[in-house]
């Protein structure tokens, strides 16, 4: 499967984290729990495009423009 | 709110804090978690003293300090790491760096998010014991987490912990004596050893590679760069995975109600329900039960009623008063009104003042007293200081703002104000602001001042910006909302619509138009959900009755100064020459009887007291939808502008103040002409 960024994944699928956008964003996502090269569930793709994901048991609501910069690829399970 | 300002002080002269605070010499024990851990339950625990609980972010903008045993102890805002992203981390940082032990509290249900901070803090080589709370939560999900095990990994002390069932605080003694620093990587004193030597102190040698500008400067030495940063996160991040996926062993993940209901509330389909539904809760519980009938009994009833037709009567012993009573009695018209003169006092003729009692006692009779003695007036007339502000504070404004606050505090605990939060952010993309920006909006109906400070926790200036003008420009806080809600609901359907309609358009207009005109960039929403779960009611009712007490001590001065300053200008005849003033624009422009124009100088005090000053004029329900679509769009109460001078600069202030006075007379005047 090609990569895409976060907002065009669809609701309940798995994917994994290929390239986070630079800079304190980064930074504040890896905190969270969200980095380069981890599976992750998306839970909700809310109208509009804000997308709420889940890695365990943490649910992390991001924005549309910043799942935009997310590059991910889709996983086959 | 004044707790708040004080924080505030307290923020701003955090240096000074921390200097007294080695001054004296106590160790200091810093409380530390990501947001919603618990962190304020211990410090409440410790301190004997009460914070407030909350479980959404951004509760904890300042810091709080207090005594224990021989020690002082700080509760800090959560943050997810140590660093200076915004104003709640660089609180959080100073205080963590000059700590002597760091409790460091875990929610066990997210520990591959919390351990991140724990991590940072073993980096730091500070003293640490670390909580695994929610232990309750961990429980009913049948996770299993080895805290023996993680203690081995970090290589300090670990307990398990309940804050709200009370357990695990026994063990704090022994965590703050039991202190350690923890097991940090080998490479790590490579990578630090140059600017350890330079600055001598490892946590801000730390802090330092990880590219804190602010510590680099406090020290001159050169800055990490962001790539150094990035490596060492990713470091980190990994050690916690690994120690996450040896520690912990999940048994089953059944659904759980509330997890459900926190997915049904992100869904579209079920959130919009959810969130209407909410709505209508709300709604029937402030806007009608608590408005009308709670307030209809405790205003009507206890406060003319009785306190003050006792207080007056009382006061007419002593000094001349002329009182009429209105008797509302369909049958016999002649019975309606009676005026009584008493040009002494009250006893200069008994059986007038026998007949006045009986007649004034009737169950339908509405009493006005009037004073000719100044001071009398001053004390106990229309606006008098003592009758009109205590019916207003006590019987009008407390079960108002309780039932506000106690309505808040649910959704604060349940989990649900981040979801909502989430809901809204496409909506909130429009006008400039993200789905965060929902916290400072919503705490704005409580109390503007308040949700003032908060926009600090907006991700940039534009943001704090835009925040802060639908605050100060369309928000009405829980006090005003308590007058416009009960004149509202009395005024009827199509009053509320045009209210709620314009009030919003106004909001659109001005959010958008700022959110196109300010430079730069608003921040996407990143936030994390906290679980969604019951809240707890003794939480709840210790909350309200909190922020409750400290909002109407905070209050009552203003609307004593208020009262006393429109009172003042009522002997001294200044108020009718302002209104004279105003003439024009009130009665033509506006088209309200002149006396509204006391609204708006008491508005100026304070903005509720300003709608308060709507109450005794007895307007036509399209009048009155005028006269609070112009009070609520007025100009802030003197509290919330000193606040807003405070966060947002002069001129700032300055602008949104003075336009706050064009909007609401420019935007009144428009629906006046349309509606009456
Ligand atoms: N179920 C459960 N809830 C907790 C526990 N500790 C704290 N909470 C809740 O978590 C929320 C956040 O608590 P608070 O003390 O304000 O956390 P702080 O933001 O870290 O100061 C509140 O709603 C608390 O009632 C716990 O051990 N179990
Ligand atoms: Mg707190």
């Amino acid at each position: 499967m090609g990569s895409k960024t976060l907002d065009k994944i669809k609701k309940g699928t798995y994917f994994t984290i290929e390239k986070l956008p630079s800079g304190i964003v980064k930074v504040q996502l890896i905190r969270l729990g969200l980095s380069e090269g981890d599976t992750i569930f998306c839970l909700e793709r809310l109208p509009g495009g804000t997308i709420i994901v889940q890695k365990n048991r943490q649910e992390i609501a991001i924005g549309f423009e910043l799942a935009k910069l997310i590059s991910v690829r889709i996983k086959i399970i | 709110m004044k707790d708040i300002i004080e924080h505030k002080e307290h923020h701003l002269h955090l240096d000074n804090i921390l200097s007294e605070g080695t001054k004296n010499g106590l160790p200091k024990i810093v409380l530390a978690g990501n947001p919603n851990v618990g962190k304020s339950l211990f410090f409440n625990y410790l301190s004997g003293t009460y914070v407030d609980v909350s479980n959404f972010p951004g509760t904890t903008v300042s810091i709080t300090k207090a005594l224990y045993k021989n020690s002082e102890v700080y509760d800090t805002p959560g943050v997810y790491g140590v660093s200076s992203f915004n104003d709640e981390e660089k609180v959080a940082r100073d205080i963590i760096l000059e700590a002597d032990i760091v409790i460091n509290i875990v929610n066990a249900l997210h520990l591959e998010r919390d351990l991140f901070l724990t991590l940072q803090l073993i980096d730091m080589g500070k003293k640490i014991s670390v909580f695994l709370n929610f232990n309750d939560e961990l429980k009913k999900r049948k996770i299993l987490i080895d805290p023996k095990k993680l203690s081995e990994l970090l290589g300090v002390p670990v307990y398990e912990a309940s804050a709200v069932k009370k357990m695990g605080f026994e063990k704090l003694d022994e965590a703050i004596a039991d202190a350690k620093v923890g097991i940090q990587p080998d490479a790590l004193h490579h990578v630090l050893h140059e600017t350890l030597n330079r600055v001598g102190s490892q946590a801000e040698a730390l802090l330092i590679i990880e590219g804190d500008e602010i510590i680099a400067e406090r020290h001159s030495v050169p800055c990490g760069s962001g790539d150094e940063r990035e490596i060492i996160y990713i470091e980190r991040r990994n050690r916690v995975n690994e120690i996450v996926s040896t520690v912990e062993r999940e048994d089953s993940s059944r659904g759980l109600f509330f997890n459900a209901l926190g997915k049904y509330s992100l869904n579209p389909v079920t959130g919009i329900p959810i969130l209407l539904v909410m709505l209508t809760v709300l709604y029937f519980f402030i806007g009608d039960f608590v408005s009308q009938r709670v307030v209809n009994f405790t205003e009507k009833t206890i406060g003319k009623k009785y306190f003050e037709y006792y207080l007056k009567s009382y006061v007419a012993n002593y000094t001349p008063s002329e009182i009429s009573v209105i008797i509302k009695d369909e049958e016999d018209p002649a019975k309606r009104l009676r005026v009584y003169s008493f040009k002494e006092n009250l006893n200069e003729d008994q059986k007038v003042k026998q007949e006045f009692k009986h007649v004034s006692r009737d169950e339908n009779a509405v009493v006005d007293f009037k004073f000719s003695n100044l001071i009398a007036k001053l004390l106990f007339g229309e606006f008098g200081i003592i009758s009109m502000t205590i019916t207003y504070l006590l019987f009008l404004l407390l079960p108002l703002v309780a039932a506000f606050y106690f309505a808040m505090a649910l959704m604060e605990d349940s989990g649900y104000l981040p979801r909502l939060a989430t809901m809204l952010d496409r909506m909130m993309n429009r006008i400039g602001l993200n789905g965060r920006a929902v916290i400072p909006i919503m705490l704005g109906f409580g109390c503007v001042t308040m949700a003032t400070i908060t926009t600090r926790l907006l991700g940039s200036e534009r943001e704090k910006t835009i925040a802060t003008a639908i605050l100060m420009y369309v928000i009405p806080c829980s006090a005003q909302l308590a007058v416009i809600a009960v004149l509202l609901s009395g005024a009827g359907f199509l009053p509320i619509l045009i209210y709620v309609s314009v009030i919003f358009s106004t909001l659109v207009v001005i959010s958008t138009t700022l959110n196109k005109f300010l430079p730069g960039q608003s921040t996407p929403l990143l936030i994390d959900l906290p679980i969604m779960r019951l809240p707890k009611l003794d939480n709840a009712f210790k909350k309200t009755f909190f922020r409750t007490y400290g909002f109407m001590k905070e209050a009552s001065v203003w609307f004593f100064v208020g009262a006393l300053f429109v009172g003042l200008l009522d002997v001294t005849g200044l108020l009718v020459l302002f209104q004279d003033i105003l003439a024009p624009i009130t009665t033509h422009w506006l088209k309200l009887p002149k006396e509204a124009a006391t609204a708006f100088v008491m508005g100026v005090v304070r903005r509720d007291f300003g709608a308060a000053g709507l109450f005794g004029l007895h307007l036509m329900p399209m009048q009155i939808t005028v006269a609070l679509i112009t009070i609520t769009l007025f100009v802030p109460c003197i509290a919330a502008f000193i606040i807003m001078i405070k966060e947002r600069g002069m001129k700032e202030g300055l602008i949104i103040w003075f336009s706050a006075w064009i909007f609401a007379f420019l935007i009144g005047g428009i629906v006046a002409q349309i509606i009456i």
